[in-house]
């Protein structure tokens, strides 16, 4: 239930803009891969080509490949939706739907769907995956309370036991834990090794030192100038990246005398 | 190799061009009835303004026609606008600035509620309330003024007269203009205010310096909106004006208005007649006026927006 | 009426009060008193106001007493004279500040004016009207002008009602918010949605715009137009119609439907807007087709205010006349049928009431009735407000509660 995800001579456009230019990059399966670098680096952009979620925005297209598990996902007879089923996100900043339950909130990648479920798939289903999510505990005696009465790290967690539910190869994750304070972010943080087992997570992090906590492999992105793409610059284990960095400018970044 | 990822579920794709494909004739139909309104209003005006057996194109008729009831038309709009637009300001800034918090949620709801009034109920208080009322204002204004043209004239014993409904249209715009001004004077930015404030400006300063120069515009575009209103409305004129020709005098009887015209002549006029015909032409001219004053709001609107501050 | 200034600045900048510190330039900044030497006391503009009321009612009974004269010379004389003293006791900046202050709250009580008439004028003739036999329950077959002079003269019971106008009412607007709603609603879906800043948005968009300038009068005109065309057209190649005439009420309701469109387009384009992006993202992440996502996840969303705008704008319309008065004509009897013959509406019904009552010579009768149903309509159109109003509220989605 988890695949790999291989990028060749990726780029990402916005309209006539390159945004994000020749990325090669293997991310391994059952792994945590944090994505770090400046702002407007691309590795939003590039985190959120991986499931096809920037073309919601007019005028994005890629070129080059991207193959989760060998197969393309930009192959022409593939459908995004398809695609964003088996790769999951979750948001910067947490989106329980305001007019569902905490119970319709995970239940949420099936009922938007039209999937009919007996209660005791769906029961198993919302149990399972608030567990997954570390929830299961805070939230079982208000499974019909909406999603939006919960505290912001709580939230973040339905959106991943959302996200868990409907049971992708892929989580992406994209600053998941900017929005938060420090104790939710350490349940996040836990809970991210734990999902490490059963799907590939690759985040995306300002943090340095939580893409040093949580991460295996670290993939360093950065920019020119203004209106420059953005590049992968390295991509290594995470304490090679922290350590011995092979570039300057990884180094000037990962030591904080830039960015 | 077959792909996981090219399977999808045809019925979902199917889901989503139908989807679109439906958002996008429902626009499309919109644009539609459009040109069919304007193009039937102009088919159908066609008798008004040319006839065979009179020897073909009768524009000039149809301009003797039209004209005083243009004029009439916007003389009662005029009288509307000169009455509402400052009340309605003033009542608006009341909301916004000086009535205490608790109170102005209140009587931004009764302002609602004004508006929400029916044109014919507004229509009948003016023929049989107001009108009667004034009757009286009317004499003085003739005794006093009567050598000025537009208080000349016998003053109308009923009270049913041109200034009556614009009175009657003034009270009818007055809620409109103001709640488009409120919701624009309570977007002025309380930075500006307070700093204002700060700088030891009176109330009435700090409305001048923070609250009108960023709601310029806006209360630009609440009055026109309420002139379109003004222009159009039908039943409140219909019933409060007794029409007749058209005079300078706005105190005795007389004068008509283009929708009180149609509403009055239109259920008596045969259908496919020269009369029927009249009656779409002008609502033809109606439908331009107000589109001329539409427009020019919006062109004062988007020019004026650079300047308002509010970007 | 009168404002005391509280001399408290933090209350002034709280409140959007009057700054009591009019003129610092000339205070010295030691005493303390000098916060409250720009104050006059209270007191005074009671007295003021007292003043005013006893001069204005003088002035206005050498005139002839009445109310509106006597309003308007206490008015002019208080705000005069409170600016002279003002002006002459503080400064001329705290006087011209006291001016506006004045000047709005007397645009506020002009606002009101109207209003109590309004209200007073519909419920003092229209309850006993309301209260009449028969009133809601009956229509007007058989009230002739005799019917009429009879409980003038005789003492008999004002009989008639407007079961029939309510009726036509009520079936015109359900379908003009049957033609209309879904129109709007998928136009503004198309808007939000769909459109990537074409030219299609932009004509629509325009045109809404246009739309909503269009006097109501000329949407009777065009559905009327619309629908005579339409008749000839299908009986031309059916041969089946035998109805020509386009007075119907669905013609009515094709006219309303102009009026009515673009507001709804207009509310519900504001409301889908307001829905945050990161919903939309979330349900595309969990692999959900947008058709489904707009349907499921931002119609749910923003399910209140467009119901309380399509509310609003039934309100709207349910109080039109003239649109209805050129489409779907006036009857006495009930029509249940929109597609067969003439029908009432309640505000025509008022029009046609006042404008040519029953019995000519004894119009008492017609005009209480036609009060009454007045009475009726408005509090008809308020219910829908206070309705819109209670779906905004009660069923707006939480967005941030803990």
């Amino acid at each position: 239930m988890s695949k790999r995800v291989d990028a060749v001579d990726l780029n990402v456009y916005y309209g006539d803009f390159l945004a994000v230019e020749g990325i090669n990059i293997s991310i391994d399966a059952r792994a945590v891969t944090a994505f770090i670098g400046p702002s407007g680096c691309g590795k939003t952009t590039f985190l959120r080509s991986l499931n096809r979620m920037h073309e919601v925005l007019p005028g994005a297209r890629v070129k080059g490949q991207l193959l989760l598990d060998g197969e393309d996902i930009y192959d022409p007879g593939v459908d995004p939706v398809t695609v964003r089923t088996q790769v999951g996100m979750v948001f910067q900043r947490p989106n329980p739907f305001p007019t569902m339950t905490i119970r319709e909130n995970v239940l949420a990648g099936y009922k938007l769907n039209g999937a009919r479920l007996s209660k005791s798939q769906s029961e198993e289903i919302v149990e399972t995956s608030l567990r997954s999510a570390n929830l299961w505990n805070e939230v079982k005696d208000r499974l019909d309370r909406p999603g939006s009465g919960l505290s912001g790290g709580q939230q973040q967690r339905l959106c991943i036991a959302r996200t868990i539910a409907v049971k992708p190869d892929v989580i992406l994750m994209d600053e998941p834990c900017s929005a938060l304070d420090p104790i939710s972010t350490l349940a996040i943080e836990d809970l991210i090794g734990e999902l490490q087992q059963d799907y590939t997570v690759i985040i995306v992090t300002h943090n340095m030192q939580q893409a040093a906590r949580v991460s295996q492999k670290t993939a360093f992105f950065n920019i020119a100038g203004t209106g420059k793409p953005g590049k992968l610059i390295e991509y290594n284990d995470t304490t090679a990246i922290f350590n011995t960095p092979q570039e300057k400018s990884t180094e000037d970044y990962v030591s904080g005398r830039f960015g | 190799m077959t792909s996981s990822l090219t399977q999808s579920d045809k019925r979902g794709v199917a889901g989503d061009r139908v989807f679109s494909a439906l958002t996008v004739s429902a626009g499309v139909l919109i644009l539609l009835t459009l040109a069919f309104v304007a193009l039937f209003l102009t088919v159908n005006s066609r008798d008004a303004v040319y006839q065979e057996d009179q020897g073909g194109w009768i524009l000039t008729a149809f301009l003797d026609y039209a004209y005083p009831l243009v004029i009439g038309t916007l003389i009662a709009s005029f009288i509307a606008l000169i009455l509402a637009a400052p009340v309605a300001v003033g009542v608006a800034l009341y909301i916004s600035h000086y009535a205490p918090p608790r109170l102005s949620k209140g009587i931004g709801y009764v302002i609602d509620l004004l508006a929400a009034i029916p044109s014919v109920v507004y229509g009948a208080w003016g023929m049989s309330f107001l009108g009667p009322a004034l009757i009286p204002i009317y004499g003085w204004l003739h005794e006093n003024l009567g050598f000025i043209p537009l208080f000349a004239g016998d003053p109308s014993q009923t009270g049913r007269t041109i200034f009556t409904a614009g009175v009657v249209l003034g009270v009818m715009i007055l809620p409109i203009i103001t709640s488009v001004c409120r919701e624009i004077f309570i977007q002025t930015p309380k930075l500006h205010e307070e700093a204002a404030l700060a700088l030891g400006a009176t109330r009435w300063e700090m409305i001048k310096m923070s609250v009108f120069p960023f709601a310029r515009a806006g209360i630009i575009s609440g009055i026109m909106l309420g002139l379109g209103r003004a222009l159009g409305e039908t039943m409140a004129v219909a019933l409060v004006l007794s029409p007749g020709m058209l005079t300078a005098s706005l105190i005795s009887s007389g004068n008509s208005t283009i929708p009180a015209e149609i509403a009055l002549g239109f259920p008596e006029a045969p259908p496919g007649s020269e009369r029927q015909a009249q009656l779409i032409a002008i609502g033809l001219v109606l439908f331009l006026i107000t589109l001329l004053v539409n427009m020019t709001a919006r062109w004062i609107v988007s020019r004026h927006k650079e300047f308002s501050g509010a970007n | 009426m009168t404002q005391t200034p509280t001399p408290t600045p933090t209350a002034a900048s709280a409140q959007g009060g009057p700054p009591s510190l009019g003129d610092g330039s000339s205070n010295g900044l030691v005493r303390r008193s000098s916060l409250t030497q720009n104050t006059l006391p209270s007191w005074l503009w009671i007295a003021l106001l007292g003043g005013s009321i006893v001069l204005g009612a003088a002035l206005s009974a050498l005139l002839g007493f009445n109310l509106a004269s006597f309003f308007i010379f206490t008015a002019a004389i208080y705000i005069l004279s409170s600016y002279i003293v003002t002006r002459t006791r503080v400064n001329r900046r705290r006087a011209t500040d006291g001016l506006w202050t004045n000047l709005v709250y007397l645009a506020f009580l002009i606002a009101l004016m109207p209003l109590v008439s309004v209200i007073w004028s519909v419920a003092s003739v229209g309850i006993p009207g309301l209260l009449a036999p028969g009133f809601m329950a009956s229509d007007m077959q058989g009230i002739t002008g005799l019917v009429d002079q009879a409980s003038q003269t005789e003492g008999a019971p004002v009989l008639g009602g407007i079961a029939h106008a309510l009726i036509g009412s009520l079936l015109i607007t359900l379908a003009a918010t049957a033609i209309s709603v879904p129109i709007g609603l998928l136009t503004s879906i198309y808007l939000v949605e769909y459109a990537r800043g074409g030219l299609l948005s932009r004509a629509i968009t325009f045109f809404v715009d246009v739309m909503t300038g269009i006097p109501s009068i000329v949407a009777g005109l065009f559905a009327g137009a619309a629908m005579a065309w339409f008749l000839s057209v299908f009986s031309g190649v059916t041969g089946l119609l035998t109805t020509q005439r386009s007075t119907l009420g669905i013609t009515a309701a094709i006219a309303l439907s102009v009026l009515m469109v673009p507001v709804v387009v207009r509310t519900t384009e504001e409301m889908l807007r307001v829905v945050p992006n990161e919903l939309r993202e979330a349900s595309y992440a969990l692999g959900v087709r947008k058709w489904r996502t707009i349907l499921k996840v931002v119609l749910p969303t923003a399910i209140s205010g467009i119901a309380s705008g399509v509310t609003l704008a039934i309100a709207r319309v349910i109080g039109e006349t003239a649109p209805i008065l050129v489409t779907a004509g006036f009857v006495v009897n009930t029509n249940w049928n929109l597609f067969q013959g003439w029908m009432t509406a309640l505000p025509v019904y008022i029009f046609r009431q006042f404008q040519n009552p029953t019995s000519p010579n004894f119009s008492d009768p017609s005009e209480q009735r036609a009060w009454a149903a007045a009475l009726v309509l408005i509090l008809i159109v308020m219910g829908l407000n206070l309705f819109a109003r209670l779906i905004a509220t009660l069923f707006a989605p939480k967005q941030t509660g803990r």
